[in-house]
């Protein structure tokens, strides 16, 4: 194991290297080009495939063709771009072909900046393409998490043959910090059965497609990507505690946000506040069942985001109206503040939970004068 | 009933291996099934079905996986080209061929096939140019002709709003990374052959990592057009290749050593 100081960009290039990455397709967008920089040095000197495709269209598809062949593949882009991907990614799904893909966000929507936000979470957790289906999602919070859970992306990616997203915001591609490295794989020289590689004499064809003209099948289809994904639900659910034990208020944030929190908790454990911090790892599948049981325990939930209160959605689905749920976030590029997270901490714990109103209105009239 | 023996070798004519034993969609008189024969029977010839990977595309090929008897993928609209450089840079060694209509690589999958032939990806384009959109039932192409009468053309297309037909033959052959690009039609033997020959150099190409290849193959759609089938090759004969003649728009130097 190897402990390097690198970008968080880079870091989760080389992961993915080292995890048996055989081929990486990719198209330059701030804030994540750095991961692309360097696959475009480490691939060729390995042997292996790198591709500068002309649009995130036919980056994606070439992931999808090399994912129809078994090998490990990747792609990753910024807020923008995965929009782009969504076409591509609905079809890897159908396809159900393996693959790994990695989205930097920026602000949002439209252009936006290439500031760190965390605003594709309802496009990348509750689709963003079409049909019914499911993505694995992991939100790591620091660059050594970032590597662990890219390694993690693959073993899952390939496990369900489905697409695993390592979701990240601008800022934490951006951050170097040391990290160990995993040992390199080599890349696999044996495919799967199922995979389309030519039948080299050893099979009949394999039809890898994601077209089934007669209803009842599509619905089989879908039926088998749904009851595959309940296996996801069973033994995939990821988070990480903080404080929790005689927590009487829990706060949830994921990323950079549950990290930019658990300062705030720290700050507010000191002053005597018997706060928690959740932060779910993997955001899909989420971890409804574990939030329902804290609510039944706790007085109430502060949900922090760097953006509009997505994640607060599925956060309030768990807690279904047993105990308050309030919001804070920062939106646009802009990144809270422990402190500002701390006020909302202070305000919660003198009083100002309310199971009345939505809590998006609350922080939107709070939010006056703020920027 | 008597049956008749036929003897191995008087056999002259029989389904290529690389053509599967199945019925297909294709309308009586399209020339997708013509095309589907001289691309298996090259296959055959060559010995190299084990190898072979296609991409499908969306449009009346959409199926053409269920017709040929080896591996295939299926792409989203226009990508093709893309999900092909994808397999064959993780196996440069199989062969790697796209199958594709007008409406697909023309218009929604440009840029895919424009960027595939730039980078000299060593792939196979086969391009079926019917001058409409025939599975959603004959709607405009980007290669549909002046004048030409769609369901989204209805009084001919009109090249002061609807702009001028494509051709991607000569478009691609432009570009340094295309070694070999050519235009062959499938209305007579005659053209029929030379088609088959094309196919072949095609993959000759692909085969010694020559680079980007694609052929383009003038085809009839009797039923869209709404003609019978004779009537289709005739209007293709007259009509299509008056704006897309046949010939060879680029063969680099180093195809023309092995050329068939």
């Amino acid at each position: 194991m190897a402990r390097e100081l690198l970008k968080g960009n880079e870091a989760i290039a080389e992961a993915a290297i080292r995890a048996g990455l055989q081929a990486y397709f990719g198209y330059p967008i701030t804030p994540q080009t750095e991961l692309l920089e360097w696959m475009s040095k480490r691939m060729p000197e390995l042997g292996r495939a790198f591709v500068q495709a002309e649009s995130e269209l036919a980056a994606i598809n070439m992931v999808y063709g090399a994912a129809c062949t078994g090998a490990r593949v990747m792609t990753s882009s910024s807020s923008p771009g995965i929009s782009l991907m969504m076409e591509g990614i609905s079809y890897i799904i159908g396809t159900e072909v393996p693959a790994v893909l990695v989205d930097v966000m920026r602000g949002g929507p439209g252009l936006g900046n290439i500031a760190p936000a965390q605003s594709d979470y309802n496009q990348i957790v509750h689709g963003g393409g079409h049909g019914d289906y499911h993505l694995i999602v992991l939100a790591p919070a620091s660059v050594q998490e970032a590597v662990d859970l890219t390694v993690l992306a693959f073993d899952l990616a390939e496990k369900y043959r489905t697409v695993a997203v390592v979701l990240l915001d601008g800022s934490l591609g951006q951050m170097m910090e040391p990290a160990e490295l995993p040992p390199m794989r080599p890349v696999k020289t044996v495919y799967p059965e199922w995979a389309a590689t030519g039948m080299m004499g050893k099979r009949e064809k394999n039809i890898l497609t994601s077209i089934y003209l007669n209803p009842p099948d599509e619905e089989q289809t879908n039926l088998r990507l749904l009851r595959r994904w309940q296996e996801v639900e069973a033994n995939e659910i990821r988070f990480k505690e903080y404080f929790m034990d005689d927590a009487r208020y829990v706060v949830v944030g994921f990323g950079s946000a549950g990290r930019v929190a658990l300062s705030a908790v720290r700050a507010a454990r000191a002053e005597g506040i018997p706060v928690g911090l959740l932060r779910p790892i993997t955001l899909s599948p989420f971890p409804y069942a574990h939030i329902r049981k804290l609510a039944e325990r706790v007085e109430g939930f502060l949900v922090v985001e760097m953006n509009a209160g997505q994640m607060l959605e599925d956060v309030r689905l768990a807690v279904s109206g047993q105990k308050p749920v309030e919001f804070y976030g920062r939106l646009g590029g802009v990144m809270p503040f422990p402190d500002e997270i701390l006020a909302e901490i202070q305000r919660i714990a003198s009083g100002g939970l309310t199971l009345e109103g939505h809590p998006r209105e609350r922080w939107l009239q709070r939010m006056n004068g703020k920027n | 009933m008597v049956m008749e023996q036929i003897l191995p070798e008087e056999i002259v004519y029989q389904r290529p291996e690389a053509l599967a034993d199945v019925n297909t969609h294709y309308c009586p008189g399209c020339t997708h099934g013509v095309a589907h024969r001289l691309i298996a029977e090259v296959i055959d010839e060559m010995g190299i079905r084990d190898r072979m990977v296609g991409v499908a595309s969306v449009g009346c090929s959409v199926f053409a996986y269920n017709y040929f008897d080896f591996d295939w993928v299926q792409a989203p609209h226009g990508r093709a080209p893309a999900m092909a450089t994808g397999i064959k840079r993780v196996l440069p060694d199989r062969f790697v061929v796209t199958y594709q209509g007008d409406g697909d690589m023309a218009s929604i999958g440009m840029a895919e096939v424009v960027h595939a032939a730039a980078r000299g990806e060593n792939i196979t384009v086969f391009f079926i140019n019917n001058a409409n959109y025939g599975m959603t039932g004959g709607q405009m192409a980007p290669t549909t002709l002046p004048g030409q009468r769609t369901t989204s053309s209805p009084s001919g297309r009109d090249v002061e709003t609807a702009g001028y037909p494509i051709r991607a033959a000569e478009l691609l052959a432009t570009l340094e990374g295309a070694s070999y690009v050519v235009r062959r039609s499938l209305h007579d033997p005659k053209n029929i052959r030379l088609a088959k020959k094309a196919i072949r150099t095609a993959l000759e190409v692909q085969a010694q990592g020559l680079g980007f290849s694609m052929v383009e193959f003038l085809s009839t759609c009797p039923t869209n057009w709404g003609m019978t089938p004779v009537d289709a090759l005739h209007w293709l004969e007259e009509h299509m290749i008056e704006y897309y003649p046949l010939g060879d728009f680029k063969v680099a130097p180093t195809v023309a050593q092995i050329r068939i």
